[in-house]
């Protein structure tokens, strides 16, 4: 069993991570982040640069459970997610929810929102403090 | 008239608000170009061919250049900030360049770029306005048998002195040169296989848009998916006293460079701001700070690859001559409005040039403006899903050959030559050689038709010039340069293969 947490380089991963790192100790299970991208653009905001996943490495490393970091190019990334949570049977998925203008969702898909319909396990859907969404 | 009051007339011209308003789009097209790694200003310029349909020559030649420069300025920011050059040109940027971003010093290095690029433009376009009419008063009085030979120069430079493989080279050269040939402009059919619709030719428009579009589109397509970069994350761009006087020297040796190659029909970017980097390297006062994000490694190269920009436009204008892709498609913008181009350019044409000379003055200020605050709106043009981009690049390219005679034919022919680029890019032929081919090609036998039929067919007044023979020598001279070199590395491989026998 293990919580698998959606990343991404921003508050909303932050605040995703930092509620499924608790939900992981509480549940004394394996914490798994994925930190996948399309890989289709030059740049991409939300993968996490190489100094942030050390970091991050170390700070999970104070957890007491165990701890696995993805960073892969993907197809569709809320689909690796999901890969990844029934690979592990995930007993709860946490995402970060981010507010979408209506042209962007008229433009572009949301990872969340997939991960949340799709899932085969609770999905936590998570705000970063004080963004009022 | 003198060359001056044609210049001033020239900015009285340029500065009317349509044209300024083509030089703020030629120069913001240019830089976004510039930023993204492999759409390049060829690949944009061939796109754009179409509106010479529909807009002012003088509007449409000041917006090309524009895009032009701004192409060069746009691909320090990449190479700074991503470590991937977003040009050819700025290869060397990204070697000191990535590390002074690293070292926190991204501001400086986009700044010592982008005045540099500013200080070395604006160098490099006195130059060419200095020069360019003097080369073409000279080239005009040449006659047929000395231009077929400066043509040949230039085919021959384009293909052996750059690139890495002169097999590769020529095979690309070749392949230009038959694509050139299709057509029934002799008289003869030639290579149309019995097609009426291959009896104008292959417009050059359509295989330009091949080559540098679909080709381009093509092999990105081939190899999508790739890890993204870390950029680094920059503020507004600035320098410290140090840093000016660090980097003002730089600037001029970079320019000095950059000009005279741009100039010669072996022309191109890559030479000179390697050069320019070696100097530098050598120069600085603390050496050991090259490779850890030296600003002199920055200033230097940027400086020369935009005044070799300015370079370039010297036999351009004054013989017709381009000696870079981007160089090329501008011509064919000059072909395309039935502009004669060659040494006459400046006599038939005066207020065209000139105003194209005056509005290179303005793109420069322009781009400078531009770039110092906006560098880091540029950078985020970086976060484009490349399937948006080159999915528009596809559909732009289609439109643009269909638009040439609106025939399904020319379409077909896309497609083809299309994936001819593809190939190309795979086995690592450069496209330089071909579209300088397919372009010189016709020009090159129309000279060699004119001088047999001026001396009624004797083969020898192809060197009855002064001016042919000096070229052949020339051609002669770095032809017997390139064979002792390959003879003499033939000679070594084998002597080692011998003594791993022995």
């Amino acid at each position: 069993m293990s919580v698998v947490v959606a990343y991404s380089a921003d508050v909303y991963g932050k605040a995703a991570l930092a509620y499924g790192a608790t939900e992981a100790s509480r549940r004394d299970e394996k914490l798994i982040v994925v930190n996948d991208t399309k890989g289709d653009a030059y740049v991409d905001k939300r993968l996490a640069a190489d100094a942030e996943i050390e970091a991050l490495r170390a700070e999970l490393s104070r957890l007491d459970v165990e701890t696995e970091i993805h960073q892969d190019v993907v197809r569709d990334v809320a689909e690796a997610v999901l890969q990844v949570s029934a690979e592990s049977s995930a007993s709860l998925i946490v995402v970060g929810v981010r507010p979408r203008s209506p042209v962007g969702k008229l433009l572009l898909g949301s990872v969340a929102q997939r991960i949340i319909l799709d899932a085969t396990c609770p999905v936590l859907a998570v705000k970063p403090d004080g963004s009022g969404v | 008239m003198g060359s001056f009051d044609l210049l001033m007339q020239g900015f009285e011209n340029a500065f009317t608000p349509t044209n300024l308003l083509y030089a703020c789009i030629g120069v913001l097209l240019g830089t976004a170009v510039g930023v993204l790694p492999g759409i390049g200003p060829a690949m944009t310029l061939a796109l754009l061919l179409p509106i010479t349909y529909s807009v002012e020559p003088a509007s449409a030649l000041i917006m090309f250049a524009g895009i032009y420069y701004g192409g060069m300025y746009g691909g320090s920011t990449t190479s700074i900030l991503l470590n991937t050059p977003g040009e050819s040109s700025s290869v060397v940027t990204a070697i000191e360049g990535n590390k002074m971003a690293k070292a926190g010093r991204a501001a400086q290095a986009l700044a010592t770029a982008a005045i540099g690029s500013f200080v070395a433009g604006t160098i490099g376009t006195l130059l060419l306005v200095l020069f360019a009419p003097k080369l073409a008063t000279e080239v005009v009085k040449l006659g047929a048998p000395s231009y077929f030979a400066l043509l040949l120069l230039a085919l021959f430079a384009v293909t052996a002195v750059l690139g890495t493989s002169r097999l590769r080279g020529f095979t690309a050269l070749f392949i230009g040169l038959a694509i050139g040939l299709v057509g029934t402009s002799t008289g003869q059919p030639r290579l149309t296989f019995g097609s009426p619709l291959l009896a104008d030719g292959i417009d050059i428009v359509v295989v330009a848009v091949a080559i540098f579009a679909i080709g381009e589109a093509l092999w990105v397509a081939s190899h999508l998916r790739r890890r993204p970069l870390d950029i680094i994350p920059v503020g507004q761009p600035w320098m410290s006293r140090d840093d000016w006087g660090r980097s003002w020297k730089p600037w001029l040796r970079g320019t000095a460079f950059g000009f005279p190659f741009g100039a010669l029909p072996a022309g191109g970017a890559e030479l000179p701001t390697f050069l320019s980097y070696i100097t530098e390297r050598k120069l600085a006062k603390n050496p050991e700070e090259f490779g850890h994000g030296a600003i002199e490694g920055v200033a230097g190269p940027e400086a020369a690859n935009n005044a070799s920009a300015a370079g370039t436009l010297v036999p351009l204008l004054a013989m017709g001559l381009p000696t870079t892709a981007t160089a090329a498609v501008i011509l064919l913008a000059f072909q395309s409005y039935g502009i004669e181009t060659g040494p006459g350019l400046f006599d038939s044409q005066p207020l065209l040039v000139w105003t194209l000379l005056a509005s290179l003055f303005i793109g420069n200020t322009l781009l400078l403006v531009l770039n110092l605050p906006l560098a880091p709106v540029w950078a985020k043009l970086l976060q484009i899903p490349r399937p948006y981009l080159y999915a528009g690049i596809l559909f732009f390219a289609s439109l643009g050959a269909y638009s040439v005679n609106f025939q399904w034919f020319d379409l077909l022919i896309l497609l083809v030559i299309g994936l001819l680029g593809l190939a190309m890019r795979r086995f690592g032929l450069p496209v330089l050689p071909l579209i300088i081919g397919v372009i010189l090609g016709p020009r090159l036998e129309a000279q060699l038709t004119e001088a047999l039929a001026i001396s009624s067919g004797k083969v020898s007044t192809l060197w009855s010039e002064p001016v042919a023979v000096i070229v052949y020598v020339i051609i002669a001279g770095a032809l017997l340069f390139i064979m002792g070199n390959g003879v003499r590395t033939l000679l070594r491989n084998n002597n080692q293969k011998k003594k791993v026998l022995a």
